[in-house]
C-alpha cells in the first residue's frame, strides 16, 4: 500500500518516549487509577495482611476473583489471534462446573480427594471434547466463529441443566474447595492462572507457535500456502480456549463449593474479551499481548469489585462498566492518542515539524487501522 | 541530472500558463517507524500542464501524493497551495479546497447510476430531497464540458471498467478541481481507451487544470506530460521537462545506475539461460512429470515434464488457465483427475504442505492476498515457509535465523536492510524478493513463479530474471508464469501455451514472441496441436 523505502532511522526511541508509544501504557494508567479512585475513597482498599499463611485484604479478593476471567481471556487472547472467537466459553465453564460436583457428589465417598480428581478429569476430558467440537465447526467446516460458537453458547446451559437435573449441587469436598478457595499465601486460582499465562508465554514465544498463530490470523490463505497447518493450529486454540474455560468454570463452582448451572460463568466471555481488547489484541486478529491479557482482566475484575465496594445503584451497574471500557479504548484508538501528543507538544514545534500519525500497527481497538487507509480505495472491514 | 535550483521554470515552454506554481512542497520528509519514506523533497506543479511522477516502486511517489492529499502528516516540509501554507486533514479536505484524486481502482458505486456517481454527496436538493432532475442535467453538463457521450442516467456497472474510470475523474472535476491526481489510471485500460483518456487530460489541462500522473509505462508518459519530477528511494533526482530527457535518461535516473548496468543484468539473465539450456531440458529423467492432472471447471486434463535445471514458461491470456495449472502442481486447489510422479514415484498433491514436502514452492500471483504476511518483519516473513515444514515445536535457532536472512536479503537485494521492517510497507518489488526468498531458504526443487514481476519496477525485474536464470543454472527446476510473453521466451527452455483453460501447445526455447503469440491468439482449445520440439 505505501511504498516506504530508505535508509532506516537511526535514533533509537528514549524510555519516555517508549512507554508513551507502549501499547500497555494506558491500560496500565486506568488500572492504576481504579485502585486509586478505591483507596481514596476507602483507605483500607489497599491494605494487606498476613494471617495464618494467608493475604487478605480488597487486592487479593480482585486477584482471586479475577483468575477465572484471567485464565478465560488466556484462551480467548489466542482465538482471536487466529482472527476467531470463542463465544462458548461461559457455558463450557458451567458444564466443568456442573460435571465435577455431580461426580463428586455421585462417588462413594464425596469428601474424599479421589472423588474431587475424578470429577476433575471427567470435566476436563469433557472441556477437550466441547472445544473439540467448536474447532471442527470453525477449522473444518469453516463456519463464522461467532455462529459456531454461538451454538455451544446457548445449547451449553442446557447440556449443564442436564447434567445437574435442573438443581444446585453442593459438595462439601476439602480438596476440591481448594481450587477456588484454596490460598498458598496467594489464592491458589490466581497461581494456576498465572502458571497457565507464563507457559503459554513460553510456549508460544520460544517455540514458532506463537509465529504460527500470528501468521494464520494475519492471512490464513497465504499462511496454507507457505506450508502452515492452518487448520490444526486454528483447532488447536479452540481447544485450548475451552480447557481454559473448563479449569476457569472448576475454580467458579469450587469457590462457592457448587454448581449453578444457570448462573456459573454468566456473560465471563464478554468479560474474556473486553480484557483482551482492553490489553491491546485487535479483534481483526494477527498479533497479541499476553501481558495486555493480564493487565486487561485485572482492570475488569477490578472495576467490578470497584462497582460493589462504591456502592454504585445495582441498576448502572453496567452502564458505568461500559464507561470505564469505552475510556480505556479510545485512549488507545490512534486518533484520539495522537491528539494528545499533539497536545502536549510545545506549539513552536508542533508547527515546523507536526508528529507522524501513530503506526497502524498501534491500532488496537479491534478494527482496522482507520487512519491509516482513510484513502484507501477499498476499505476494509474488521470481520469480528 | 540533479539539478533541482529553485529558479521557476516555465511550464513546458507552453503559452498562456502563468509561472507561479499552484502547489509546492517543500523539503517534504516522511518517517515511518523504521523507515524513512521521504527526504527533502521538493516538487512543484503549474496550473495547465500534466506533471508525471516518476520512480520505481518504493521511491515515494505514493507517499508523496498521500502528504499532498492529508492522508499522511509529513514529518517535515511545508505546503502550499497557491500560494498558502496548508496541512489537510485528509482527503475530504484536500477535494474541498479543489485537489483531487482518482485511484487506480475504480472506487465509485456501481450500482448507481453515472450522474448519481458523479455527484455523490453533491446532489442538488430541493425541499430537503435529492432532485433527481438537476442531479442528471448537472451530470450531463459536465460530461459534455469533458466531451464525453456518456447517458447520465445509465447504471455505472453497465459500463466497461474503462468509461468508469473517466466517470470517476469526471466526479473529481465537478468539485472545480484544479489539481487532479491520476494514480497509475491507465493500468487496466486498452489502447483505445487510454487514448481517450488522454483527450480528456488534455481538455482539462487546457482549461488551466494541473494534473500529476503516476504511470509505470514510459510510452505513455512522454505521450502525455509536460514535465517530470524523478524520484529514487524517497530522494528528489530531478525535475526535468519531459522533452530536454531522453527516455535512456529518464530509465538511469529512477533506477540510479547506467542504463549500462540494466543491459549487462539483462544479458546476463540471456546468458544464463542460454547456458542452462545446454545442460538442463531435453533428455534428462523429468523431476515432475503429470500425466492427465486436471479439475473440472478449472483446467482440463494436461500432461507436463518437467526435468530438473530446466526453466518451463506458461504461455496464455488472463484466464487461460495458467494460474490454475501452478496450483494443481502446488496442491493448493486439489486436483479431481491424473497424476503427479516426482523422481518417478507417484505423490499426492492434496496440499500445499504435501507439495512442500516434494520439494515443490509456489509463488502467487495474488502478493497481497496469497503471499505476503503484512504486519509481520521480513525476518518473520522470510523464515516462514521453513519454520513451518520444521514444525511449532523446533524454532529455528536465532543464529541461524539472523544469518538466513542476512544472507538472503543481501542475495536479493532486500531495502530497507532492516530485518524487523514490515513487510506490508516495502514497495511491491521488495515484497516479491522477500516471497522469493521465504522460499529459496527450504532449497526447493522445482520452484513455481507466478507473475512474479507484475507490478514491479525495471531494476527489479531484471534482478529476478536473472536470479530465474542463475537457480535453473544450478539445477533447479522452474515454471515461469508472466504476461510479459518477452520474460517467458527469454527465460524459457520450453513454452506452454495454454488458452481457454486447456493446454494448447508447447514449443521448444528458441521460439520467438510473435509465435507464441500467434498461438495464442489462433490456436483453438479443441486441437491439441503438440508442436513439440527435441
Amino acid at each position: 500500500m505505501t511504498s516506504a523505502q530508505a535508509a532506516p532511522t537511526t535514533h533509537g526511541p528514549g524510555l519516555l518516549e517508549r512507554a508513551r508509544g507502549s501499547r500497555l501504557l494506558w491500560p496500565l494508567v486506568a488500572l492504576v487509577a481504579l485502585v486509586l479512585a478505591n483507596a481514596v475513597r476507602n483507605p483500607g482498599f489497599v491494605e494487606v495482611r498476613l494471617q495464618d499463611g494467608h493475604l487478605y485484604g480488597s487486592l487479593v479478593d480482585i486477584l482471586k476473583n479475577g483468575a477465572p476471567t484471567l485464565l478465560i481471556a488466556l484462551g480467548m487472547t489466542l482465538v482471536i489471534a487466529t482472527r476467531g472467537i470463542d463465544l462458548s466459553v461461559g457455558a463450557v465453564a458451567a458444564i466443568s462446573g456442573a460435571v465435577a460436583c455431580t461426580t463428586i457428589l455421585g462417588s462413594a465417598d464425596p469428601t474424599s480427594p479421589a472423588a474431587a480428581l475424578k470429577g476433575i478429569a471427567l470435566a476436563l476430558v469433557l472441556c477437550l471434547v466441547l472445544g473439540l467440537w467448536n474447532g471442527f465447526l470453525v477449522a473444518l467446516l469453516g463456519i463464522q466463529p461467532i455462529i459456531a460458537t454461538l451454538v455451544l453458547m446457548t445449547a451449553g446451559r442446557g447440556i449443564a441443566m442436564l447434567v445437574t437435573d435442573g438443581q444446585i449441587i453442593t459438595v462439601r469436598n476439602d480438596f476440591f474447595a481448594e481450587i477456588g478457595a484454596g490460598f498458598l499465601l496467594f489464592p491458589i486460582s490466581i497461581l494456576i492462572a498465572l502458571a497457565a499465562l507464563a507457559a503459554v508465554a513460553l510456549v508460544t514465544r520460544r517455540t514458532a507457535l506463537g509465529l504460527l498463530i500470528e501468521s494464520v490470523g494475519i492471512n490464513p490463505e497465504a499462511s496454507r500456502l507457505a506450508g502452515l497447518r492452518s487448520r490444526t493450529i486454528i483447532w488447536t486454540v479452540y481447544v485450548f480456549a475451552a480447557l481454559c474455560a473448563g479449569v476457569a468454570g472448576l475454580m467458579i463452582s469450587s469457590n462457592v463449593s457448587a454448581a449453578d448451572a444457570n448462573n456459573a460463568g454468566l456473560w465471563i466471555e464478554m468479560d474474556a474479551i473486553l480484557a483482551v481488547v482492553i490489553g491491546g489484541s485487535s479483534l481483526a486478529g494477527g498479533k497479541y499481548s499476553l501481558s495486555g491479557t493480564l493487565v486487561g482482566a485485572l482492570i475488569i475484575q477490578t472495576l467490578t469489585t470497584t462497582v460493589y465496594s462504591m456502592g454504585i445503584a445495582p441498576e448502572v451497574t453496567l452502564v458505568f462498566k461500559a464507561v470505564v471500557v469505552i475510556a480505556v479504548c479510545l485512549l488507545q484508538a490512534p486518533k484520539v492518542r495522537e491528539r494528545f501528543t499533539r497536545r502536549r507538544r510545545p506549539p513552536a514545534t508542533a508547527e515546523t515539524t507536526p508528529p507522524t500519525r501513530p503506526r497502524a500497527s498501534d491500532a488496537t481497538f479491534g478494527t482496522e487501522p482507520v487512519a491509516h487507509d482513510a484513502t484507501a480505495p477499498k476499505q476494509k472491514v474488521a470481520q469480528s | 541530472m540533479t539539478d533541482t535550483s529553485s529558479t521557476t521554470v516555465a511550464p513546458a515552454g507552453r503559452p498562456g500558463v502563468s509561472g507561479d506554481p499552484v502547489v509546492a512542497m517543500q523539503a517534504i520528509t516522511m518517517e515511518f517507524p523504521g523507515v524513512r519514506a521521504l527526504e527533502d523533497v521538493d516538487f512543484r506543479l503549474f496550473p495547465g500542464e500534466v506533471h508525471a511522477l516518476m520512480g520505481e516502486n518504493g521511491a515515494g511517489k505514493s507517499t508523496l501524493i498521500k502528504v499532498l492529499t492529508g492522508v499522511y502528516t509529513a514529518t517535515a516540509g511545508t505546503t502550499e497551495l497557491r500560494g498558502e501554507r496548508i496541512a489537510f486533514s485528509g482527503p475530504a479536505e484536500a477535494q474541498a479546497s479543489g485537489v483531487s484524486t482518482v485511484y487506480q481502482e475504480v472506487n465509485l458505486c456501481p450500482n448507481l447510476s453515472v450522474a448519481e456517481n458523479i455527484l455523490l454527496g453533491r446532489e442538488p436538493r430541493r425541499l430537503g430531497s435529492i432532485d433527481m432532475g438537476a442531479t442528471r442535467s448537472r451530470a450531463a453538463e459536465l460530461l459534455r464540458r469533458m466531451g464525453l457521450d456518456i447517458d447520465p442516467g445509465s447504471i455505472l456497472a453497465e459500463h466497461p471498467i474503462a468509461i468508469q474510470q473517466l466517470v470517476a475523474i469526471a466526479r473529481a472535476v465537478a468539485v472545480d478541481a484544479q489539481v487532479l491526481i491520476l494514480d497509475e489510471p491507465t493500468s487496466s485500460l486498452d489502447q483505445d481507451e487510454v487514448a481517450e483518456l488522454f483527450r480528456i487530460m488534455r481538455h482539462l489541462r487546457d482549461e488551466g487544470v494541473a494534473i500529476l500522473f503516476v504511470s509505470h509505462f514510459l510510452e505513455q508518459v512522454y505521450e502525455i506530460a509536460d514535465r517530470m519530477t524523478v524520484l529514487r528511494n524517497g530522494r528528489l533526482v530531478g525535475e526535468h521537462l519531459t522533452r530536454d530527457l531522453t527516455r535512456l535518461q529518464l530509465v538511469s535516473a529512477m533506477i540510479g545506475r547506467e542504463l549500462g548496468v540494466l543491459e549487462e543484468v539483462e544479458r546476463l539473465a540471456a546468458d544464463a539461460a542460454d547456458a542452462a539450456e545446454v545442460t538442463g531440458g531435453g533428455d534428462r529423467a523429468p523431476l515432475l512429470e503429470a500425466t492427465g492432472l486436471g479439475r473440472r471447471g478449472s483446467i482440463a486434463p494436461f500432461d507436463l515434464r518437467i526435468a530438473a535445471g530446466e526453466v518451463v514458461g506458461l504461455a496464455g491470456l488472463l484466464g487461460s488457465g495458467r494460474t490454475e495449472l501452478a496450483r494443481l502442481l502446488f496442491g493448493a486447489d486439489r486436483a479431481d483427475s491424473g497424476e503427479v510422479r516426482v523422481d518417478g514415484r507417484v505423490v499426492s498433491l492434496r496440499t500445499p504442505r504435501s507439495a512442500i514436502a516434494s520439494g515443490i514452492a509456489f509463488c502467487s500471483e495474488d502478493r497481497k492476498g496469497e503471499g505476503i504476511l503484512a504486519d509481520l518483519s521480513i525476518r518473520d516473513n522470510l523464515v516462514l515457509a521453513m519454520q513451518a515444514a520444521r514444525g511449532w515445536a523446533r524454532p529455528i535457532p536465532r543464529r541461524t535465523k539472523d544469518e538466513l536472512v542476512e544472507k538472503w536479503m543481501t542475495a536479493l537485494d532486500i531495502r530497507p536492510k532492516n530485518p524487523d521492517a514490515l513487510v506490508g510497507k516495502l514497495s511491491g518489488g521488495n515484497q516479491q524478493k522477500v516471497l522469493l526468498a521465504r522460499w529459496l531458504v527450504t532449497r526447493p526443487r522445482l520452484l513455481i513463479l507466478d507473475e512474479p514481476t507484475r507490478g514491479i519496477d525495471i531494476g527489479a525485474k531484471a534482478q529476478i530474471q536473472k536470479l530465474v536464470a542463475e537457480l535453473a543454472a544450478e539445477g533447479m527446476a522452474v515454471v515461469y508464469i508472466s504476461a510479459e510473453l518477452e520474460e517467458v521466451a527469454r527465460l524459457a527452455h520450453r513454452v506452454v501455451v495454454l488458452k481457454d483453460r486447456a493446454k494448447v501447445a508447447e514449443l521448444d526455447g528458441s521460439a520467438s514472441v510473435d509465435e507464441i503469440m500467434a498461438l495464442i491468439a489462433t490456436a483453438d482449445g479443441d486441437v491439441r496441436t503438440e508442436q513439440v520440439a527435441s
